[in-house]
């Protein structure tokens, strides 16, 4: 079998060789759509606040940057893998995920919120919530939340993606959610979210789930293209290019203090 | 009752299955022509697997007849997508490793290529499986006859096994290229393009997965009715000239 | 024993061995297994075990039967029935699991609540679950899969059989019961077997719809550890002692059925 794969990598390197020249940065998002940071349309086109803020901080640092969709419960071992040289999917920066790749400084931060059907008249507490099911994405910061707080009273349902909790929320198949609060303001803004669903409440802050902020992921290795992307995210924080892009998507400050 | 209405709206439907943005039906398209290149490369890697696998396992010696046994019979026990999982990640981290301890830089693999490599190497365990029992069904005198005439080894599989196999094994290999072509949809699961994936950006942009999953698994129907007609001809002409053990069907 | 151990005994088997055994050693010492005690101990993975094999049985059961019926429409029912019957399995044998999966829990899913009557009714609790529409799906695929079998093994009984318990007066049901499908099932053993361990291989992919099988699991693992490959290979390691057990159960079976057929 080794021997197998020793002779599909000398192919493949032949067959990519040309391709590994040119010096493209490729910034891993997550596959799904997760408004008002990352959406995809029909022509394949990525957009949204975090696309608009990495391109503010390639073309500030004149790096060659596009976007690759990856799994996101895959894309850490995508990032280690070298399939993606950043991460810039809305993941906090967390003592346990430091273990394993590199943060930049944070670009903004989010406390957790819960959502709810707009019948529920509970309060965003975990005696409210208690016997609730609730559907919380896997991998993230919220789930270390919901299971701190939450998992002793309530079910804990995982998903694979965000969209999905969101769609089964509205389907009223879990009777709440808890996730990044800026993220479900996006997805209240839609017409789905706007119909089914409301925000129950903002949730005190946990500094041990939640982290310091968010920031992009890079391979510990990577400590020059970290450096840059911190120069990067200073330079569009000064010049005005960050409140530029957040007053097209927000209405309040989202970088905190 | 939304979805129904939609459905049934014509503008609304057509709009969102339209070949152009904002309709989704641009997107499928890559994805189906994504869906067919992994196929398509996966069953040429897994075929030339399964040929050497295959001549491996019955003429090799007893260590490559044991690690081919190994070989067939682990890839075969274990799901396929837990094996793509873990050879996506895997084959191009070793990849990078052989490439950096070589003295090279590091390279980007395309999705596309390391899943057409893992699903054709997935695949020749089981084509491995279907060519040795074709080679096995051709009359062993025929071979002694090819020998006897002083054909070498080359020139006897090249002449009399392969050409007579193939009416044997193609059953077994149009089974497994429908397999695969539904595999493919596996690499939905570590966020490639591919069909079933984009079907469902479709149906989380839009909200409307009854339509997509449903153009989707017409579209996969049409893969599968066209290339069962194609193996069905194939086989035929593979067997021009044999005696009609099955061929005349039920 | 002697048997098995006979054939171990050649030289280039023992140094292949040993290669395993050291390859398997360098495993568990490289690698992170530190993860392991706390998911036994919490149960997880007990639970993710039992969900994978109850789905794998009842799924089995439920759509074998139907698979029954489905073939026994395609051999012998009037059109009416053989068509619909016919179109079934193409349809399942042609797409993908996956996308079957997610078309019932997407988009039949997401049709449900749509309407009150459903909404309000003492089965939505069922229903806003995700486990129905995963046995469901996993039923209709091992239908769909057998029931071309089940019609190639109705038609390989031979003739003169049902012709002979047709001539001992027995009725339509008698003689199904008696002869046809007995014989029928007989034939097809071990192609059931071998069905069987491809739906075992099917079951991971449940997880994509939040149900907590063995795979969702290590899912859960990973994403609590940040370990990719070890709880990977174990659950590889897993799903290849069930598959064995499956190949040893139908072995067993084969040999208590009598294997000369008419």
């Amino acid at each position: 079998m080794k021997k197998q794969i020793l002779a599909l990598a000398a192919m493949a390197a032949v067959a990519v060789s040309g391709v590994a020249q040119a010096k493209t940065i490729k910034v891993g998002v997550a596959a799904e759509p997760y408004p008002p940071f990352s959406t995809l349309d029909s022509s394949g086109k990525w957009s949204g606040w975090e696309i608009d803020l990495m391109h503010a901080i390639c073309k500030d640092q004149h790096l060659d940057c596009v976007v690759k969709a990856v799994a996101w419960d895959g894309i850490i071992p995508a990032l280690n893998a070298g399939q993606i040289d950043v991460i810039m999917a809305s993941m906090s920066i967390t003592k346990k995920r430091e273990k394993v790749i590199d943060f930049s400084n944070k670009y903004y931060v989010t406390p957790a919120a819960v959502v709810a059907p707009k019948s529920a008249t509970y309060k965003a507490t975990p005696e409210g919530m208690k016997g609730l099911t609730i559907g919380v994405e896997i991998g993230t910061t919220n789930q270390a939340y919901a299971k701190k707080f939450f998992g002793k009273t309530a079910t804990l349902k995982t998903y694979q993606t965000q969209d999905q909790v969101d769609q089964d929320l509205a389907a009223g198949r879990i009777d709440a959610t808890i996730a990044d609060q800026f993220a479900l303001e996006g997805f209240l803004a839609t017409p789905s979210g706007k119909s089914c669903c409301k925000l129950v409440g903002v949730l005190p802050y946990d500094n041990e789930t939640l982290g310091t902020g968010i920031g992009a992921g890079f391979r510990k290795s990577d400590s020059k293209l970290r450096a840059e992307f911190n120069k990067g995210i200073a330079d569009v924080r000064k010049s005005g290019e960050y409140d530029k892009i957040t007053k097209k998507y927000f209405n309040f400050n989202i970088y905190g203090n | 009752m939304n979805w129904l209405l939609g459905l049934f709206e014509p503008g609304h439907a057509l709009g969102l299955l339209a070949y152009s943005p904002p309709g989704w039906g641009g997107p499928l398209l890559v994805g189906l022509a994504h869906t067919m290149e992994v196929a398509v490369g996966a069953y040429i890697l897994g075929t030339v697997i399964g040929v050497m696998g295959a001549y491996g396992k019955l003429y090799g010696g007893p260590v490559t007849k044991d690690l081919m046994a190994v070989y067939t019979t682990c890839v075969r026990a274990i799901p396929e997508l837990i094996e793509i999982l873990i050879l996506f990640y895997l084959v191009p981290e070793v990849v990078n490793q052989v490439l950096t301890g070589m003295g090279y830089g590091r390279i980007d693999l395309p999705p596309i290529l390391v899943g057409t490599v893992v699903l054709g190497f997935v695949l020749g365990a089981y084509m491995t499986e279907v060519l040795r029992g074709a080679i096995l069904a051709v009359p062993h005198g025929q071979v002694e006859a090819a020998r006897a005439y002083g054909m070498s080894a080359l020139q006897v599989a090249r002449r009399v096994t392969l050409p007579q196999m193939l009416g044997y094994a193609l059953p077994g290999m149009a089974n497994l290229w429908l397999n695969l072509t539904k595999d493919t949809a596996l690499l939905a699961v570590i966020g490639f393009n591919e069909l079933t994936e984009t079907s469902l950006q479709a149906g989380g942009t839009t909200k409307a997965f009854m339509l997509f999953f449903t153009a989707a698994g017409v579209l996969y129907m049409v893969i599968s009715v066209a290339s069962g007609r194609l193996f069905a001809m194939a086989e035929r002409w593979a067997r021009r000239g044999q005696p009609g053990i099955r061929g005349g069907g039920i | 024993m002697k048997a098995f151990f006979a054939p171990m005994m050649k030289t280039h088997r023992l140094v292949l061995l040993a290669l395993a055994v050291a390859f398997f050693g360098w495993l568990w010492w490289t690698l992170d297994w530190s993860w392991l005690p706390d998911y036994i101990n919490n149960g997880l993975i007990l639970a993710g075990l039992w969900t994978t094999i109850w789905m794998l049985v009842v799924s089995w059961a439920v759509g074998l039967f139907l698979a029954i019926w489905l073939g026994l429409a395609q051999a012998s029912g009037p059109w009416y029935l053989a068509l619909p019957a016919k179109g079934f399995c193409s349809v399942i044998r042609g797409t993908p699991l996956l996308l079957q999966l997610w078309f019932f829990y997407y988009g039949l899913g997401s049709v449900f609540p749509e309407f009150p009557w459903i909404r309000q009714s003492a089965a939505w609790e069922i229903l806003r679950q995700s486990w129905p529409y995963a046995l469901f799906a996993l039923t209709l695929s091992f239908a769909g899969y057998e029931g071309e079998v089940m019609r190639g093994a109705f038609l390989g009984v031979p003739k003169g059989q049902l012709e002979a318990a047709r001539a001992y007066g027995m009725s339509r049901g008698t003689i199904l019961r008696r002869i046809w499908l007995p014989q029928a099932i007989r034939r097809v053993l071990p192609t059931i077997g071998g069905e069987t361990v491809m739906q075992l291989k099917s079951t991971p992919l449940i997880a994509t719809i939040t149900v907590l099988d063995l795979y969702q699991v290590s899912l859960h693992i990973r994403q609590d550890t940040y370990i990719i490959y070890p709880p990977l290979l174990l659950l590889a390691l897993t799903y290849m002692v069930i598959t064995g057990l499956i190949v040893l159960l139908f072995r067993i079976v084969e040999n208590q059925v009598p294997s000369k057929l008419g």
